[in-house]
């Protein structure tokens, strides 16, 4: 798989360069500022972007804003953001840049390699990643009047966890029931979501979990 | 009056250019002339007004005419201060909030006030008179160079002059009157300038803030210099102690167990990789701090997206429904948009913890001379600004600025906060669009 990486502290991107790297992924480029980014975007088409929000000139959220370009470019290039902290805004911004193959993370979660790797193929994949700090904030927040607010705990609570990237299996795992009861969930969620029953299995994730991110 | 004559006078003044100048004087003269009665009119008013208060009705004619008089007196102020090429501070104390009986109090309490009411009558008396001569010695010239002009037209006997050695009543001797031309021209020559400075510098005088006035601001300023510099001297310590107690003792620990699994990565793997993935959980943590110790000093989010997209994103952030309208065409300076950003996170903050409010909405606005923010929630009121209220806190940070608060919270709520903080907007700077959704 070929990832291009932006990040502008050397000693950041030389390790994620190294880690990718040591997990079969092909590093095509890792750049320091959001020009190089597009270029080697253009220059290269990887299969997925790892991206820090924070780069030069400004310092600001330029990486943010090159992914969501980027995207116009070449809608549904999967692209993961990294951050030193994350915002709901920004999650919002990304997520509305385009169907999923998006993600989110805070960089902490670098640390743990396994389920980081494990992100950037998802985000590879088609799917959506939000970092369970944004997810658990959304959990938090009191549904408004909008389809949201038709669910139970436990339906949010899965659909949070569906916002994270996992898959059903995983959920089921992390709340001890069977896979089966998951799926149930799911379905409720969708219907009372209004989503599209035909609708294949990961977009209808996509937008179930955009939904609730702009409730 | 068309032309802005400075009063200053150049070293070397073109004759054609002095004429000039003294004929817009002779304007201002005018100008003067037809103000005063404006003058005349208010002191009437509020002397009246002031003799009625003590059957009610005076106290609501006060309300319209105090704000007129200090419209009248900011003419003054603005022209006084462009004649003699300087700035005529307006000297008023901040309108007090409330009720309309507290901010006539606040009126009666402010000597600013009764110097307006002071001036209407020098306005009136010494003011007039001078702009009266001002006026008088500009006609007089124009009259005596046209006398014989008028003498013509006029039937005969209306203008006969009789100066006791000389009599002018006829045609020819009327030319006679333009030796009082060089005369007339003299005076207006010299004259009218000194006249109108004076008239200028009367107002002045009078409408500039007096020295007491000055004082309190400067004791004013002093105080809320006092208060910043303990706050933010309160704010360092803070940190301090936050990344001691936090990321620096996780960092620590951090150190510690990786040195003891480096010790015990030969003679027992198992305990290594534990002390292992208990030192990324305690990097975790110490992020964790981290950020929550950057967030206190100045959040990311203000930095990137400016008070605009840092009040959307605490709106988000919190755990009750909040609409937020921003009309905001550029930036202001940055340790206002801070300030604001803190102090309305507090009012966010009050909003959930003390009024138990179900509904929070959040308006920003620039009216052209001041940032205004106003939070409403639905809780249960009964909000108070005294010690040791997030409040006080709140008022503190914007006294800095010269930044006010105000607070309306009867029992039982609605709570309304209306922060205002003078400032200037910085041009508008690009963000997506998708910030302002």
């Amino acid at each position: 798989m070929r990832v291009v990486i932006a990040e502008d502290l050397a000693l950041l991107r030389d390790g994620l360069t190294r880690l990718l790297e040591a997990y079969g992924f092909d590093v095509v480029a890792a750049v320091a500022d959001a020009d190089a980014l597009a270029s080697a975007l253009r220059a290269h088409e990887p299969d997925v972007a790892v991206v820090d929000v924070r780069m030069p000139p400004t310092f600001t959220d330029e990486g943010l804003r090159a992914a969501i370009t980027a995207r116009e470019e070449r809608p549904g290039l999967p692209v993961l953001v990294l951050s030193q902290y994350v915002e709901q805004l920004y999650a919002r911004e990304l997520l509305g840049s385009g169907d999923g193959a998006v993600g989110y993370l805070l960089k902490d979660r670098v640390a743990d390699v396994v389920t980081f790797v494990e992100a950037v193929r998802s985000v590879a994949a088609g799917g959506t990643v939000l970092d369970p700090e944004v997810v658990s904030a959304l959990i938090a927040r009191a549904p408004g009047d909008g389809p949201v607010a038709r669910l139970t705990p436990r339906e949010r609570e899965v659909l949070g966890l569906m916002a994270e990237g996992r898959s059903n299996a995983a959920i089921a795992a992390a709340l001890f029931v069977t896979e089966k009861a998951i799926s149930k969930h799911t379905s409720n969620i969708f219907m009372k979501l209004d989503l599209d029953p035909d609708d294949d299995g990961s977009n209808r994730r996509v937008m179930a979990v955009i939904t609730y991110l702009q409730a | 009056m068309t032309a802005t004559p400075a009063l200053a006078v150049p070293r070397k003044e073109r004759l054609t250019a002095g004429l000039r100048r003294r004929v817009a004087l002779t304007g201002v003269s005018l100008g003067y002339v037809l103000l005063a009665p404006l003058a005349l009119v208010v002191l009437c008013l509020v002397t009246t007004s002031v003799s009625l208060v003590p059957v009610g009705v005076g106290l609501v004619l006060l309300l319209a005419l105090v704000p007129l008089t200090a419209q009248l007196a900011g003419l003054h102020r603005r022209i006084a201060g462009r004649l003699l090429g300087v700035t005529v501070p307006t000297p008023y104390a901040p309108d007090r909030r409330g009720s309309w009986w507290s901010r006539l109090r606040g009126w009666a309490a402010d000597p600013a006030r009764w110097r307006d009411l002071a001036w209407t009558y020098v306005s009136v008396t010494l003011g007039w008179t001078l702009a009266w001569l001002g006026l008088g010695l500009g006609l007089a010239v124009v009259w005596y160079a046209a006398f014989p002009a008028v003498f013509a037209l006029t039937p005969d006997g209306t203008l006969a002059n009789d100066y006791g050695f000389v009599t002018l009543d006829t045609q020819s001797e009327s030319f006679l009157q333009w030796v009082l031309v060089p005369v007339a021209l003299a005076a207006w020559w010299w004259l009218e300038p000194l006249l109108v400075r004076w008239i200028a510098q009367l107002d002045r005088a009078v409408l500039a803030p007096s020295r007491a006035s000055l004082e309190r601001r400067v004791a004013e300023v002093s105080q809320s210099r006092a208060e910043s510099i303990d706050h933010s001297a309160a704010e360092l310590r803070r940190i301090e102690r936050d990344l001691h107690d936090g990321a620096q003792a996780r960092l620590v620990a951090l150190g510690m167990n990786l040195g003891l699994a480096a010790e015990l990565l030969e003679n027992d793997p198992d305990a290594a990789a534990r002390l292992l993935a208990e030192a990324r959980t305690v990097t975790t943590s110490a992020l964790g701090d981290l950020r929550s110790v950057v967030r206190g000093i100045h959040p990311p989010v203000l930095a990137d997206r400016g008070l605009a997209g840092a009040i959307q994103a605490l709106a988000l952030d919190m755990s009750l429904p909040v609409s937020v309208t921003i009309v905001l065409p550029g930036r202001p300076p940055a340790p206002v948009e801070s300030a604001v950003y803190f102090a309305t996170s507090e009012l966010l903050a009050n909003a959930v913890r003390h009024a138990s409010a179900r509904r929070v909405a959040i308006d920003v606005g620039h009216d052209g001379r001041a940032l205004r923010v106003v939070v409403t929630d639905d809780g249960v009121g009964g909000a108070a600004v005294g010690a040791g209220s997030g409040l006080t806190g709140v008022a503190r940070r914007l006294a800095a600025f010269d930044g006010t608060m105000d607070v309306v919270s009867p029992a039982g709520g609605p709570t309304t906060v209306s922060l205002e903080v003078p400032c200037a907007l910085s041009s508008p700077r690009t963000s997506p669009s998708s910030a302002t959704d």
